[in-house]
């Protein structure tokens, strides 16, 4: 855990911007990490719209959001990235000099970090789950509200009360429900998201007594001291009753939020990071912002305006990482030594 | 063109015209009534464009499709009337049509 990674770049986020900024680093022969709190690639494309269709991305008439994404990994295996999934970053820590930058990132997890240049390609934000609207939730979460399961053991003989409809809800419930003392599962219709046999598989546990399922809506929690004892709920005839509980986890789904890059010494405007349009630098040298996350004057938030960001920030990496390399331009079409680096030539 | 209005959580309300073959959540953007992000812009993907129909014009609204269902999941405090106002397309069937945004969205 604690051996320091050390890498020419960082990239913040593995939305499709961060993904195509590895191809443009990788024809300069940079080095990249990617690190993203998702468990997968992707960013907004592959969380919110997967299926849906995208029409402006250049020489695609048509393309998913997941196809966009399944395409841009297979464009950047040649430079065999490393991914980081599911680890938030938490610091960036300035340790070289403007002239030859140096960085320490650390995730949450405790992974650390050590690279030239950085590219902040964090999108709206890092993905972090949806808070249901019930006063005075905070004092209870992390003691007996939870957004995500860690170890499974302390859940063991438990009442657990979950909330949602999706894969999330349903797998903790199944997983869940032979350890705790009582599993129930509210959700607001009787009717889920989640994969058909998830919900059958409960459908049958509640058939068998060995869980409970409520339709309804939590209104309020119980407890003190950041322990709950119950939550308040209305059902879907409108009645108000208390779900008596010793652990609660709410699934509504995943909302994006600056997070910790707003502590990172960047400046920032309305919670986006501004850089200039010649490198697509930040106020601090060799920390680069690329995609939904920075602005400029006519920014726009497109695909298409990330993908021209990474190249460009590519360009200056390049100077920062190799201050002596004689800078040539070239096509992938006829340069021999970047079909080399592709492993086509 | 047709009439839409936008009662807020305090009462307010606003009535703004929305051109036939758009949605309801793209005639409150453009007309900057507040309490509708719409921040997926309109792709129903994001649930915060939230509104409560009025009961009267429940009954003339088509019924939500599954995928605007689950989307709803997402938002907060959903009651019977509640729908995705990106998901409501604006007809000469619904002039008039009167809807609450809620306190709340996304
Ligand atoms: C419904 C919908 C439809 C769209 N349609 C189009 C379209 O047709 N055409 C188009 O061009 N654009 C479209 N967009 C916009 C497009 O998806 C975005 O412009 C694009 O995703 C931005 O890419 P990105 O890589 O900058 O950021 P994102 O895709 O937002 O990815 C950023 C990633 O960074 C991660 N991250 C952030 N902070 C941290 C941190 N501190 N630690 C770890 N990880 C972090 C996040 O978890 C996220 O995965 C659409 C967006 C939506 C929501
Ligand atoms: S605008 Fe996002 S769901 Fe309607």
């Amino acid at each position: 855990m604690t051996d320091i990674i050390k890498t020419d770049a960082v990239i913040v986020g593995a939305g499709p911007v961060g993904l195509f900024a590895v191809f443009e680093l990788g024809l300069l022969d940079i080095k990249a990490h990617l690190i993203d709190i998702l468990p997968k690639p992707g960013g907004q494309c592959a969380e919110l719209y997967p299926e849906k269709p995208i029409y402006d991305i250049p020489a695609f008439p048509m393309v998913t959001g997941q196809g966009l994404v399944d395409n841009l990994m297979k464009q950047i295996e040649p430079f065999n990235p490393q991914f980081h999934y599911n680890e938030m970053v938490d610091s960036l820590e300035v340790l070289g000099t403007p002239q030859a930058p140096l960085f320490r990132l650390k995730t949450a997890g405790g992974d650390v970090f050590e690279c030239k240049v950085v590219l902040i390609a964090a999108g709206g934000g890092s993905f972090q789950p949806k808070k249901p609207p019930v006063a005075g939730i905070e004092e209870f979460e992390s003691k007996s509200v939870f957004y995500a399961v860690r170890k499974m053991e302390t859940f063991r003989g438990k009442r657990v009360l979950i909330v949602g409809g999706g894969d999330s809800a349903l797998d903790w419930t199944l997983n869940l429900a032979p350890i705790a003392e009582r599993v129930t599962l509210m959700h607001r219709r009787d009717d889920f998201r989640a994969a058909p046999h998830s919900v059958n598989a409960m459908r049958e546990l509640v058939a068998a007594g060995k869980m409970d399922l409520v339709i309804g809506q939590m209104t309020g929690l119980k407890g003190a001291d950041g322990e709950l004892s119950a939550v308040s709920v209305k059902g879907s005839d409108g009645a108000a009753f208390d779900i008596a509980c010793d652990r609660m986890m709410p699934f509504f789904g995943l909302t994006m939020k600056l997070g910790p890059i707003a502590d990172w010494g960047l400046n920032l405007h309305e919670n986006l990071v501004p850089v200039d349009t010649e490198k697509f630098e930040t106020n601090v040298p060799g920390v680069f912002a690329v995609g939904d996350i920075n602005t400029y004057p006519g920014k726009l938030k497109l695909i298409l305006s990330g993908f021209h960001e990474v190249a460009l920030a590519a360009q200056k990496a390049n100077r920062y990482i190799y201050p002596d390399k004689k800078v040539v331009f070239q096509y992938t079409t006829s340069s021999s030594s970047l079909q080399k680096k592709l492993g086509v030539a | 063109m047709v009439k839409i209005t936008f009662v807020d959580a305090a009462g307010q309300s606003r009535t703004v015209d929305a051109e036939e073959g758009s949605t309801v959540m793209e005639a409150a953007i453009r007309n900057d009534v507040p309490g509708i992000e719409a921040e997926c812009g309109g792709a129903c993907a994001c649930a915060t464009c939230h509104v409560y129909v009025d009961d009267a014009f429940m009954e003339k609204l088509p019924k939500a499709e599954p995928m605007e269902e689950d989307m709803l999941d997402f938002a907060y405090d959903v009651r019977p009337t509640s729908r995705l106002s990106c998901q409501i397309r604006v007809s000469a069937a619904i002039d008039g049509l009167v809807v609450h945004t809620p306190e709340q969205q996304g």
